[in-house]
């Protein structure tokens, strides 16, 4: 079935999707616990649907941060240098359109989401996974603090954070999700988009 | 002198060496060298798993001292395969444990989400099922960038393998992604999946379902054999024509979505800004390229005289429909001949008779697609981007996607050169 062209339109789509809905041919497999799904379903989407409980503030979080990522990020999250990580956390406002554009959570970074999953999966580098929620939730606030999104006192868990409204959200183009999957629609030609 | 600049100046020096190698290579039919430590091997003498010739050179270069990702020898490149061993690496998350030893007994892929039946599999069960073999190019979104002066952090880059070799092209045995789909059962209202890989950091990408459905193949084999562990043993994705960023290696899990998950990589740094400040969000699609592989930069012509120009050619466009050939710097194009086979999203060789008569002069190549998009100049690519040449060497933004017809300068002494700025 090749119904899945690039530029199918929306509705002979929704038909392809919909005939995909049928029984297997194959039968192999097994099907997996939720237990096995959760362990490893800790992608952290726009909408933070996979967030799990806990929370933390910006309080908390400097306290974390101090203990694990000054090493890399410096003392504050906005210092670059030699054996720093190239690109700051915080910082960089009224950078995108120059020459020298300085792409940090506050300046560029869409969806605050993104910071808790990447910290998440990623953060201490060799001791990935060993932060509790609280602690992610934390430092994920004390970033958004540092960045000026948020007061030091906000608590974010998983229903606030996705609801924060981040400063570059609407820099992008296109600037609806939905409009994405469409390069035809949005004029990319020969591997280049406007 | 710091760290960097030493770092600097070692790649520099290691260039410099496979400069002088690839010099040899063109030169082979004049008789290079041999390489002398290895011992020798007696034809004859049986081997169980085979190795080259001691006297062939050819190897990847590292992108910085300590790193695991690296270039491939495109420009000793024959044909349209470039072997697994030399196939280029980039991982972005790797932290000292690259490449992954995994398992294969041990490793699973799960199905999960927006499905009806959520599902893991086994390696010899994903082997059970029916596959597929096909021959794909894969290149990374920053692959040529490195053709800008005072782009690349280590130097300047003047070989194939420096400015182009995070490319290649294999022949990709596996499961499409279409028929573990239907296998779990897409529910109404899916639109995307976010696939994720095994290593330290789990690299994870969203794709649209439409391109999922279409072509993308969960592979386990690379050329005849196993995938490299370093690129992604047990089992990657090969999404044909798309960013080799989203060609997830050590896959471990696809989860059906109903929107872009806007990961690290899709929002802190793979998306190009503009001019205005606004970024392309997602562009995916590798436009159009040739290069010239053979005379290219770095190698020398021993004498004047015929030459065979041969070269690559690819587009996520589908086929490559045609390759033109200057050998006066871009005044005048002749078509070159495609070697067979043509396939759709897969590097396509060309060759074009010539004769140097040792006058400076500038070879390029450009070429067309099945879609009839073409490569374009470097002018007009800028004004594709609304910048000018220039702003390529100025700006310290990430540049993807860049795919401007490549010059390379012939000296009266037969030496080679990146000549693109």
């Amino acid at each position: 079935m090749r119904c899945f062209n690039l530029f199918v339109p929306v509705l002979a789509l929704a038909a392809c999707v919909a005939a995909l809905a049928q029984t297997p041919t194959y039968n192999l497999g097994r099907t997996p616990s939720a237990e096995e799904i959760r362990a490893w379903d800790l992608v952290i989407g726009p909408e933070g649907k996979e967030l799990p409980p806990g929370s933390g503030s910006a309080k908390e979080g400097a306290k974390i941060y101090e203990q694990k990522c000054p090493q890399c990020h410096g003392p504050t999250g906005a210092e670059t240098g030699p054996g720093l990580f190239h690109r700051p956390l915080v910082g960089g406002k009224g950078t995108l359109n120059t020459l020298r554009p300085v792409l940090t959570i506050g300046s560029f970074w869409p969806f605050a989401t993104t910071i808790w999953s990447f910290i998440n999966r990623t953060m201490p580098p060799g001791e990935e996974g060993s932060l509790s929620a609280d602690e992610v939730y934390a430092l994920t606030a004390f970033l958004l603090y540092r960045n000026g999104i948020i007061q030091e006192s906000d608590v974010m868990d998983a229903k606030s954070l996705p609801m924060i409204q981040m400063p570059n959200r609407n820099g992008f183009v296109p600037p609806k999700l939905e409009d994405i999957p469409d390069l035809r629609k949005r004029g990319c030609r020969g591997g280049a988009c406007p | 002198m710091n760290a960097k600049e030493r770092d600097r100046r070692r790649f520099l020096k290691e260039g410099v060496a496979l400069a002088g190698l690839a010099m040899g290579a063109i030169r082979s039919a004049n008789g290079q060298a041999p390489g002398s430590e290895q011992p020798g091997i007696r034809p004859g003498k049986f081997r169980a798993y085979g190795e080259r010739s001691r006297f062939e050179t050819a190897v990847r270069m590292q992108k910085s001292p300590g790193s695991s990702s690296s270039f491939a020898p495109l420009q000793d490149q024959m044909g349209i395969i470039t072997p697994s061993a030399l196939f280029f690496v980039q991982s972005v998350y790797s932290s000292g444990d690259d490449p992954l030893d995994i398992d294969p007994q041990q490793h699973r892929l799960l199905i999960h989400g927006m499905v009806d039946r959520p599902l893991t599999f086994t390696m010899d069960e994903l082997k059970r099922l029916p596959s597929v073999s096909r021959i794909h190019f894969i290149e990374c979104e920053g692959n040529s960038r490195f053709s800008i002066r005072g782009k690349n952090d280590a130097g300047v880059a003047e070989t194939a393998q420096e400015i182009h070799g995070i490319s290649g092209c294999s022949a990709w045995t596996g499961v499409l992604v279409s028929l573990l789909l239907r296998e779990a059962g897409v529910q109404k209202g899916a639109s995307w999946l976010i696939a994720e890989g095994a290593e330290t950091n789990k690299m994870v990408r969203s794709i649209p379902l439409e391109k999922a459905m279409d072509d993308v193949i969960v592979a386990y084999g690379q050329n005849g054999e196993a995938l490299r562990p370093e690129n992604g043993y047990p089992v990657r994705l090969v999404v044909p024509g798309w960013d080799g960023n989203i060609n997830i290696k050590w896959l471990r899990r696809i989860k059906v979505v109903d929107q872009p998950y806007m990961t690290h990589q899709e929002s802190a740094t793979r998306p190009s800004l503009r001019l205005d400040g606004k970024a392309r969000w997602f562009q995916w699609e590798m436009g159009p390229k040739s290069v010239i592989t053979r005379p290219s930069g770095g190698q020398r012509l021993p004498s004047r005289g015929f030459y065979e120009i041969t070269g690559l050619a690819w587009s996520a466009g589908g086929a490559i429909r045609r390759v033109e050939v200057s050998t006066d710097g871009g005044r005048t194009y002749k078509d070159a001949q495609l070697q067979e086979p043509v396939l759709r999203k897969a590097f396509t060789q060309f060759t074009f008779p010539w004769n140097w008569n040792g006058e400076e002069t500038v070879l390029q190549s450009r070429c067309t697609d099945e879609r009839g998009d073409v490569q374009p100049t470097l002018a007009e690519l800028g004004k594709i981007w609304g910048v000018t040449p220039e702003y390529w060497q100025a700006t310290t933004n990430h540049i993807n996607h860049f795919n401007p017809i490549f010059p390379w300068k012939v000296t009266r002494e037969g030496s080679v050169h990146n000549a693109l700025f």
